[in-house]
């Protein structure tokens, strides 16, 4: 038992990278996956045996999770130490528990335009993040087969998106702005200029690195356009696809809380803008973890899809 | 017997970096019906070119290639292709990679149904009955071309072409897949160009072997007529006094009139 125990904790800590592997082996095989850990176990110590499938489990789990939760202990020990000696400027990570806990209690609260539950805030952003990412998916994709497949059209429009594509999206607000007349639509068409380089490159990109035998087997079998497409293109392509519209999304939801900070309305870039003029850090300082969980779990999902298409 | 693949005075240019590079010239070569040839060289000699263009994957720069008395001009399901290294589409499975092949060629005039029995029959002619709802990356590399194989029977071509489809296997395997290749050509009457760096594969396989000179600017040196009896076997071929002799007419082709000349090379 003591045998088992060290293990834990040796692995844990000297071996993040293996449980790393482990949790997202776990992730997508379930079973299959803890019987790994526990077969390694079985040849090392034969105690192990008569441990049982259950202990196995919690010991695999343990192993992903400690290291962690370890970790963003570390972090919160560092935030507070760093607060005691600012003295009294930043708040600590009781005080922002504290805020958070109130705060979350009531998070789709509405008082007017101005003052709406952090909930609705990011409910807003997303949606603008959703509709400029949208259009720009429904417009970039095609763009992107299109340029994979014409040499011509290629090389008339590479300049320019290399020219663009360096550009900060928020230079693009002001001609939104004038264009739309309005703030929120200004800022979908930051999140759609964001959005649309990615999409159109990695797709085109997919294209052209489509390999010739496959294009061989559709000339040999003398498809037609649209099963080449369906059947070929479009599965080849995807994953490159996938890539695109992962780094569009992560860019957009990068950009939208800059891009609200500046046209306001509801959406947590400008909530936190306006915590900021209401002085409540400890509000900003929830809206980074907020920010930054909504983006992980977008990132996550377009990464479960992209393993789902995944073929090799 | 009917001439039914013509390759009349074909050469074939590349237009490189370097200027221009001939890979092959003055082929000439009529494949009758039914009949099993090899294709053998050295690497680089241009071999894999003269079955592409026999497939029409790539089109002459000089001379004429004819197929059943019409030109060939540009690929086709009449001339199934297995490929060196399987090239299934690795998001079908099995019995739709194969489908594919026989929707495209019989889609038009059959119900599918009567499609999906093709397929069912092209998979069971290879053996795979029982893989058929595998994907690509999960048999082994055989099976793989044995799906290669049986998508281009499905399509019931006029002639099959064969680009190193055992290259890449294990010996054992290579030999179990000969062995079935010379069952169902039997059975089919098929008419099949294969490309082959083995020179066992050759003769065994073959009615004619077409030995290639070396590139660049190559062309067929000799024509080896393989007067062996059908169904052949290849434990019994072994120790035939004429196999030995066929296997080392080739050898002596390949090692001593077309042997690499390392200091010119160099």
């Amino acid at each position: 038992m003591s045998a088992i125990t060290y293990d834990k904790a040796f692995e844990g800590a000297a071996k993040p990278v293996v449980t790393i592997e482990g949790t997202a082996a776990a992730a997508r095989g379930g079973e299959g996956a803890a019987t790994v850990p526990a077969a390694a176990n079985d040849s090392a110590v034969p105690a192990a045996k008569v441990t049982g499938r259950g202990r196995e489990w919690l010991r695999g789990f343990a192993r992903a999770t400690l290291p962690p939760l370890i970790g963003i202990a570390v972090m919160v020990g560092i935030w507070y130490l760093a607060t005691l000696k600012a003295g009294g400027r930043l708040p600590g990570p009781v005080q922002t528990w504290n805020a958070a806990v109130v705060l979350f209690s009531d998070p789709f609260y509405s008082n007017g335009p101005n003052d709406q539950g952090i909930g609705w805030n990011v409910l807003s952003s997303l949606q603008r993040v959703g509709i400029g990412f949208g259009i720009a998916a429904a417009i970039g994709i095609p763009l992107g087969f299109m340029l994979g497949r014409f040499a011509t059209l290629s090389a008339m429009v590479n300049p320019i998106i290399s020219l663009l594509r360096p550009v900060s999206p928020l230079a693009w607000l002001p001609i939104g702005l004038l264009v739309f007349q309005k703030a929120d639509p200004a800022a979908t068409w930051t999140i759609f200029i964001c959005s649309i380089w990615p999409m159109i490159l990695n797709t085109a990109q997919g294209v052209t690195r489509v390999p010739s035998d496959y294009m061989n087997v559709a000339r040999v079998l003398n498809l037609s356009e649209w099963k080449i497409f369906t059947k070929i293109l479009f599965p080849a392509v995807l994953p490159y696809m996938l890539t695109g519209i992962r780094l569009s999304i992560g860019t957009a939801w990068l950009v939208i809380v800059a891009a609200e900070m500046l046209t306001g309305g509801v959406g947590i870039g400008f909530w936190v803008w306006d915590e900021w003029n209401n002085l409540k850090v400890e509000h900003i300082i929830i809206a980074i973890f907020v920010i930054g969980i909504v983006g992980l779990l977008l990132e996550q999902m377009l990464v479960a899809i992209a393993r789902r298409f995944s073929y090799e | 017997m009917k001439k039914f693949v013509q390759v009349e005075n074909v050469g074939m240019r590349f237009d490189t970096k370097k200027g221009p590079f001939i890979a092959l010239r003055d082929i000439d070569l009529t494949i009758e019906k039914g009949e099993f040839i090899a294709l053998i060289g050295h690497s680089g000699c241009g071999k894999s070119t003269l079955l592409n263009l026999i497939a029409g994957l790539t089109t002459p720069t000089d001379g004429v290639l004819l197929c059943d008395g019409r030109e060939i001009g540009g690929p086709g399901p009449e001339r199934a292709v297995v490929f060196q290294n399987h090239s299934l589409l690795p998001w079908l499975t099995c019995f739709e990679n194969v489908y594919l092949a026989v929707e495209r060629v019989f889609g038009a005039k059959e119900g599918k149904p009567k499609l999906k029995l093709r397929t069912h029959e092209a998979l069971a002619l290879v053996g795979l009955t029982h893989a058929e709802q595998k994907y690509p990356h999960e048999i082994s590399g055989g099976m793989k071309q044995r799906v290669g194989i049986a998508r281009a029977l499905s399509m019931q071509p006029k002639v099959l072409l064969m680009d190193e489809p055992f290259g890449a296997l294990d010996a054992l395997t290579r030999a179990k897949l000969q062995d079935e290749l010379m069952k169902i050509c039997f059975a089919t009457k098929a008419t099949v160009v294969m490309v082959t760096h083995d020179v066992d594969e050759a003769v065994l396989l073959s009615d004619r072997i077409v030995m290639m000179t070396n590139g660049p600017s190559a062309t067929i040196g000799e024509i080896l007529k393989v007067d062996l009896e059908r169904p052949r076997s290849r434990l019994e071929l072994a120790n035939d006094p004429r196999y030995v002799d066929y296997r080392a007419a080739v050898l002596s082709f390949l090692y001593e009139k077309q042997a690499h000349d390392e200091r010119v090379a160099a």
